[in-house]
């Protein structure tokens, strides 16, 4: 039987609404980081298409979300109708999809607590649907950047989102099912990253490898970044929007109270530190000197798993979870592209991917309640068992209709060229794939 | 055999969701859900694998 149910809706004073506002402000140079992360680590001859697209996906993704899939999700406890649709299985009821007000229809009027949940899904939706893009990059078509986004932000990012933040059945999991306080994931680990990056798995699947990344002799070729002030400074960026997200987050879903605030920001940092001081001993003792892109990678690595563990987990579990993903995060890379053959120039399969899901693990390994564990892993067999295929069916439908993957033309060009008809650094000459080996 | 892997992982999925309803004593639950996690990564181990033998055609 199917039954409308709607979550308690949970009020804010005004310094907390005013400080979570402030915080949500902030939170788009986590968007500005990534793109900046991933347009560095493209080519030189795709950089304007690959920055235009992060914004022009950011903008799909975002009217996506508000034609169709902030119904779906459903996240404004106190506004009319706003509620989930919830079937009785075993005696508990599955709460599994959300019935919100179509077009954001009362939105101006309902509490403040569920606008800034609003608010803060809307960023988290844009953040998630660019992740694919930066995997993508260098031979994934922008009119297929777009619809991909629009299918994350429309149709796979709102259930993740209702189940987790909005009253659904994974978040629940702790009263229907007495596992610990439910799912788990204040910063996002899961319905951002964890989700754009298995996204990002189905793309570079569908498109296959960059051209003459894997030639029938020998190893794989390496495609360097092309430029690392981009990718560090991004790194910086990214910290400043995830330290807000973070906070935001744990005041939103976990109803933090703000004298927590420090601590979450501190084991935010404390996460990132970790890993990059991890990644740079990891590659300074494998290749002799530290490598640029790969630290950013485990930095940005220690940052995603922040999202799950830092406003749940003390500091001194902050450094570990961290330096684990800062050792784990070179070796994935390389393991993807040596051994996998799996061609991903931002790395987002490896950093939001994994990185997602193991601080989604940490939250449940470091736990104290019974039963953490098993949500946090019931949370992450969702993810693999459910998101992904979904993923790779849609992605491969829409790939039949509009093609990933540019001619062969387009990727010797460039797709500057190709596709926007002029180049990001047209002063500058541009290096022929021949200087690659 | 990509297909067939990505067939296990709602299998595996499926079996998590069938611990929590079937197992309401904590330890049978939470094997029953590693064991669904397991079949989920096998699955993805077959994915990857079959990515790996379409390689070469790609190329």
């Amino acid at each position: 039987m199917i039954m409308p149910t709607s979550p308690l809706p949970v009020s804010l004073t005004e310094s907390a609404f005013a400080l979570t506002l402030a915080l949500l402000f902030l939170a788009p140079l986590a968007i500005a980081g990534v793109a900046l992360i991933n347009t560095g680590l493209g080519r030189s001859r795709s950089a304007a298409q690959a920055l235009l697209g992060n914004l022009a996906i950011l903008t799909v993704a975002v009217l996506a979300f508000a034609i169709l899939g902030a119904t779906l999700a459903g996240s404004q406890p106190g506004a009319i109708g706003a509620a989930g649709l919830t079937f009785n299985l075993a005696g508990q009821p599955w709460n599994w999809v959300g019935t919100a007000p179509f077009l954001l229809t009362g939105l101006a009027t309902s509490p403040a607590q569920a606008q800034l949940a609003v608010l803060f899904e809307f960023l988290a939706v844009a953040l998630a649907a660019m992740l694919p893009w930066g995997s993508g990059a260098d031979r994934l078509r922008l009119t297929a950047g777009l619809f991909i986004a629009g299918i994350i932000a429309a149709l796979v990012f709102p259930f993740t989102a209702h189940w987790i933040w909005g009253g659904g059945w994974l978040g629940q999991l702790g009263v229907n099912f007495g596992l610990g306080k439910g799912f788990l994931d204040p910063g996002g680990a899961a319905t951002v990253h964890a989700l754009g990056g298995l996204g990002a798995l189905a793309v570079v699947w569908i498109a296959g490898p960059r051209r003459g990344k894997f030639p029938k002799e020998g190893l794989s070729t390496a495609m360097p970044g092309h430029n690392a002030v981009y990718v560090l400074f991004g790194a910086l960026l990214a910290l400043v929007g995830w330290l807000a997200w973070n906070g935001a987050g744990s005041i939103l879903w976990l109803h933090a109270p703000l004298s927590s605030l420090p601590v979450t920001a501190l084991n935010t940092l404390l996460t990132a530190a970790g890993a990059l001081a991890a990644t740079y001993t990891v590659t300074r003792i494998r290749f002799g000197k530290p490598d640029a892109s790969l630290c950013v990678n485990g930095w940005l690595t220690g940052l995603v798993a922040s999202s799950a563990s830092a406003a749940v987990l003390n500091s001194a579990q902050s450094i570990v979870v961290g330096v684990i993903a800062g050792i784990v995060t070179p070796l994935l890379v390389e393991l993807f592209e040596l051994a996998l053959s799996i061609d991903d120039p931002s790395g987002a399969i490896t950093v939001h991917g994994a990185g997602g899901l193991w601080g989604l693990l940490a939250v449940g390994l470091f736990a104290s309640q019974p039963g953490q564990l098993v949500a946090q892993l019931v949370g992450i067999a969702t993810l693999l068992g459910l998101v992904l295929p979904l993923f790779y069916l849609l992605f491969a439908l829409l790939n039949r209709w509009v093609p990933f993957r540019v001619d062969s033309d387009g990727e010797r060009i460039g797709m500057d060229l190709h596709e926007l008809g002029g180049g990001a650094y047209p002063e500058f000459v541009i290096h022929r794939d021949e200087s690659y080996r | 055999m990509k297909y067939a892997g990505l067939l296990a992982l709602p299998a595996g999925f499926f079996l998590t969701l069938a611990a929590l309803i079937l197992y309401p004593a904590p330890a049978p639950r939470a094997v029953f859900v590693v064991c669904g996690l397991l079949v989920e990564f096998v699955g993805l181990g077959v994915a990857v694998r079959g990515h790996m033998e379409s390689r070469g055609g790609r190329l």
